[in-house]
């Protein structure tokens, strides 16, 4: 790569954030009169974009610390899946419209094609690995198999997850609140009664 | 235990078969354990990725992949597309790209410098006298029965009317595609996204001059297959390729627009249908014209679902028109020609019906003798009675259009359909070790049937064992054949064999134990982990093995053979129970009853997920669930699954499954089950909207437009 363009891409720095809140050119022309630091002290926490460049992260994911090298536009759903070989999370739809690759970050049902990888540092990342050690699997798991909620599989992983959060914050959902709570997944095969059947059984026992 | 025959065990005897099992790979999958193609991540795996063409129909012009071949990262590309080479679909493959990570490889795509001349194109599968008109157009007609225009003309009530649905693709979640990788030059192992394990090898050889025997397919798990994952496709060849091109394992899968657009789709009909009952309420004749595409290779709708299952009418004529469109191939699609058969033919019969004044339950019990497979006759009259007791037809149906005074009608309506579903051939190795432990290989595939846990359920029962004692494996074309999942074939398919094995196995341990403990061995059964002889324990099963000595047992198993144990052809009836709003046009579905035959089960929870799951996608393609092909520009406008509607979890309403089983149906021996609850829901919820509205909405899927457009022109 010439070096020329190298370093017109390093360029100043600014958050993600506030690029996405208001004109980014505006947020640039500032950063143009001001020095690097005085931007990064006054931005709030949060992850900065510098480059196009590979950079360095560290996430978190299921307990343990990974220290990798990722270009800024590498999808968390990438990493998990192609980096950390943790497959459970699926890719399916590219839109950040069917749910598959669901995971919770800091305990929230979030779709992990919508996040960048590097905007997930210092952030607690749960997959769907995490609800399962050996022969002991989490409730959500175990309810998914009881009510037939699979078929041919996969759309399930991010489907439990979905349920396991969705629980934690409606630990006595109806039928009505499933029915809009756990809208955010698509499945094909059509294993929707059994997930419904699942999750009210759940929510009968106090949540998961 | 007395003669040795090849059989079922009677009914009341069964441990495992018939019960409602959990599947013995639930927790694989539900935990993300469970490894698809799509997971597969050797050691130095790279990113596969496919560049298309974004006509319709164009010329290839100028193709230059030295950008893309030269860029850092990039590892491999292959041209599927040739200069001078006409392309005739959006999607079309035109080159693909191996590289260290994805995000190179759509790099290296953009960097893909092509250049098209644009040619016309034709798109409309709907509109037949522009078809006509652009020489797109081949008839077929079936030659006439009886005198049907003598039979109109005498008839008490005739009806005509308009009918269609449009194209649906397969919409598989796992997106079509493979992993491979060379051992050397002559060896390759796939992970290969398939239906078909056994049957693929062979393809890769051709196509890359291999030995079929150093092929290896491996498809531990499928995510949906639907009918379009039967053979290797050109972009799984172009994935070897590139994998030896670099000398490193490729990982290709399809992006999801193009998965939508070539990877698989259920051909469109459209249909003027006239028919006809005489003075006894029975249906005397049949006039049909129908069109419709399987895309770029003409065709339409086989006539021999036409008209569907009521199809012993005495007079009937039957035209068809295939037209060529500039759109992705068709694939066998669940149940391939019938819930458009079924559409067609159950909504003008019940349109026929209102025309009569008359309740359709009536009309189709007293036509049920115009169903040419006799046998089925008894069948669908005992289906449709306890259907209707279980949507409450006779408290809830009223003459059309009397849905209710405000603005939201609500309506009841009914659908039947029939599948053959016959076991297909398929092989089996059962080995017993000598420490008690069970093994059953077989070269079959798990679309989300349950087929692992049907070959366990099946072989612990006729061993008297625990589910947890047999290891079933499956998903790869080194072990024994078996045929590719399709047609509703692989339960009776795989369960055959497994049972003939397993009954040759328990024999011989029965010979053994017999000499051993010096006890008649026709007196022995195999119950509980235990060997029994007249109501006494001989001893464990565990002992029993031990009599083998070092070397497993191995037993061969074969089907399908002519010795009951599976049979064909099914029946099925659903009805449903819809709102419809008038005055957004917006359909839900409040509740939806199954009443399904699939002879003997082996197990009753996923046996009843096949009928949800038919159930689920026939609401798909009933109210939201559509191809769009943009005229002008030729392109499939809606492929992603933002706007390719599919229904979520509050959208399908209540789903009440039956399975209909007399003792008659467990004689019957085992019949495939996959397909045949997708067949009716078309025609159930849109008889249903009929009821309620009181004019039919006539081409699936039930859009809020096509509602209240349908309103709006009120004809019935």
């Amino acid at each position: 790569m010439p070096a020329q363009q190298h370093s017109r891409q390093r360029g100043p720095s600014f958050s993600r954030r506030d690029f996405l809140k208001g004109s980014g050119a505006a947020v640039a022309a500032t950063a143009i009169v001001t020095a690097p630091q005085e931007i990064d002290a006054a931005q709030e926490s949060g992850p900065k974009v510098t480059s196009a460049e590979p950079t360095e992260v560290t996430l978190t994911v299921n307990g343990r610390n990974y220290r990798l090298k990722v270009e800024p536009r590498v999808t968390l759903l990438e990493v998990l899946r192609n980096d950390l070989n943790l497959t459970g999370a699926k890719e399916v739809c590219e839109t950040t419209t069917c749910g598959a690759c669901t995971v919770l970050i800091d305990g929230k049902a979030t779709y992990a094609c919508a996040r960048l990888a590097i905007e997930c540092e210092g952030q607690d990342i749960r997959t769907i690995e995490s609800l399962r050690n050996g022969d002991q699997v989490d409730e959500v798991i175990a309810g998914f198999v009881k009510h037939d909620a699979t078929q041919c599989g996969f759309c399930t992983p991010g489907f439990v997850m979905a349920t396991k959060a969705f629980l934690a914050k409606h630990p006595k959902a109806t039928l009505e609140d499933v029915r809009k709570g756990l809208g955010g997944n698509i499945c094909r095969c059509g294993t929707y009664k059994g997930i419904t059947e699942c999750a009210l059984e759940l929510a009968r026992k106090g949540g998961a | 235990m007395a003669e040795r025959t090849v059989a079922w065990k009677p009914r009341g005897q069964n441990q495992l078969i018939g019960k409602k099992i959990p599947r013995i790979d639930g927790i694989d999958k539900a935990s993300g354990a469970a490894k698809y193609s799509a997971d597969i991540n050797t050691p130095g795996t790279l990113f596969g990725k496919v560049l298309t063409c974004p006509h319709a129909h164009a010329k290839v012009v100028r193709l230059d992949l030295t950008a893309a071949e030269k860029m850092p990262g990039v590892r491999a590309v292959h041209a599927f597309a040739q200069v001078g080479q006409e392309v005739r679909y959006d999607g079309w493959p035109i080159a693909a790209v191996a590289a260290e990570r994805p995000e190179i490889a759509e790099d290296a795509l953009r960097a893909i410098k092509v250049k098209y001349e644009v040619l016309e194109h034709w798109v409309d599968e709907e509109d037949l006298e522009g078809a006509k008109q652009a020489g797109r157009t081949k008839d077929t007609r079936r030659r006439p029965k009886g005198d049907v225009d003598a039979a109109f003309q005498s008839a008490k009530a005739v009806h005509e009317g308009y009918y269609g649905l449009h194209t649906v693709t397969h919409c598989c979640l796992e997106r079509h595609g493979s992993h491979a990788e060379w051992k050397g030059e002559k060896e390759l192992n796939v992970h290969l996204s398939t239906q078909n394990v056994s049957g693929t090898a062979p393809q890769y050889a051709k196509a890359l001059q291999l030995d079929a025997a150093n092929v290896a397919i491996n498809c531990e798990y499928i995510g949906g297959g639907f009918g379009s994952k039967f053979s290797v496709d050109q972009w799984d060849i172009a994935c070897a390729i590139m994998a030896k091109k670099a000398g490193r394992p490729v990982r290709l899968l399809l992006d999801r627009a193009t998965e939508l657009k070539i990877a698989g789709n259920r051909p469109s009909v459209f249909a003027k249908i006239k028919v006809a009952a005489d003075a006894d309420g029975k249906v005397v004749a049949w006039d049909s014209y129908q069109w419709g595409t399987r895309g770029v290779g003409g065709g339409n709708v086989s006539l021999s679902v036409i008209p569907y299952l009521i199809d012993d009418v005495p007079n009937k004529r039957q035209r068809s028109v295939g037209i060529r469109t500039d759109c992705g191939s068709y694939r066998a699609w669940r149940a391939p020609n019938h819930p458009q058969g079924c559409y067609l033919t159950i909504c003008a019969l019940d349109d026929l019906a209102a025309k009569l004044g008359e309740d359709p339950l009536q009309f189709f019990l007293r036509n049920l003798d115009r169903i040419s497979k006799e046998h089925l006759r008894q069948t669908f009259a005992g289906e449709l009675k306890r259907a209707a007791e279980l949507i409450g037809w006779k408290e809830k149906w009223h003459p059309r259009g009397q849905g209710g005074d405000g603005p939201i009608k609500r309506g009841l309506g009914l659908s039947m359909h029939t599948w053959p579903g016959r076991a297909h051939q398929a092989n089996c190795t059962l080995r017993i070790y000598p420490d008690g432990t069970v093994e059953s290989l077989q070269g079959s595939q798990d679309l989300g049937t349950g087929t692992r846990t049907v070959i366990a359920i099946t072989v612990a029962e006729t061993l008297g064992l625990p589910l947890s004692a047999v290891n079933v494996r499956i998903g790869s074309n080194k072990y024994p054949f078996a045929r590719a999942s399709g047609g509703s074939t692989t339960v009776g398919g795989v369960s055959g064999p497994n049972r003939r094995a397993a009954l040759q196995a328990l024999w011989k341990i029965f010979d053994l134990v017999a000499a051993k403990y010096e006890v008649d061995a026709d007196s022995l059964e195999a119950r509980g982990g235990k060997i029994w002889s007249n109501g006494k324990v001989v001893c464990s099963w565990k002992q029993a093995a031990s009599l083998i000595g070092p070397m497993p047992l191995e037993f061969h198993g074969e089907g399908p053979k002519k010795d009951g144990l599976t049979s064909e052809d099914v029946g099925g009836v659903q009805m449903a129970d819809v709102l419809v709003d008038t005055e957004t046009g917006l359909i839900r579905i409040n509740r939806f009853v199954a009443v399904q035959d699939c002879g003997l089960i082996i197990d009753e929870l996923t046996a009843r997920s096949q009928v949800m799951s038919g159930m689920t996608l026939g609401i798909a393609y009933a109210l939201s669930e559509e191809r769009i092909m943009d005229r002008k520009t030729g392109r499939f406008i809606n492929a992603d699954l933002e706007n390719y509607k599919l229904p979520r979890i509050g959208d399908i309403g209540e789903l009440v499954v039956e399975m209909y089983q007399p003792d008659s149906e467990y004689a019957r021996g085992v019949v495939g089950l996959g397909e045949p609850p997708v067949i009716s829901p078309g025609a159930a919820i849109s008889n249903a909207v009929a009821n309620a509205i009181g004019v039919r909405v006539p081409v699936l899927p039930l859009t809020p437009q096509r509602v209240l457009d349908a309103l709006k022109g009120g004809v019935a």
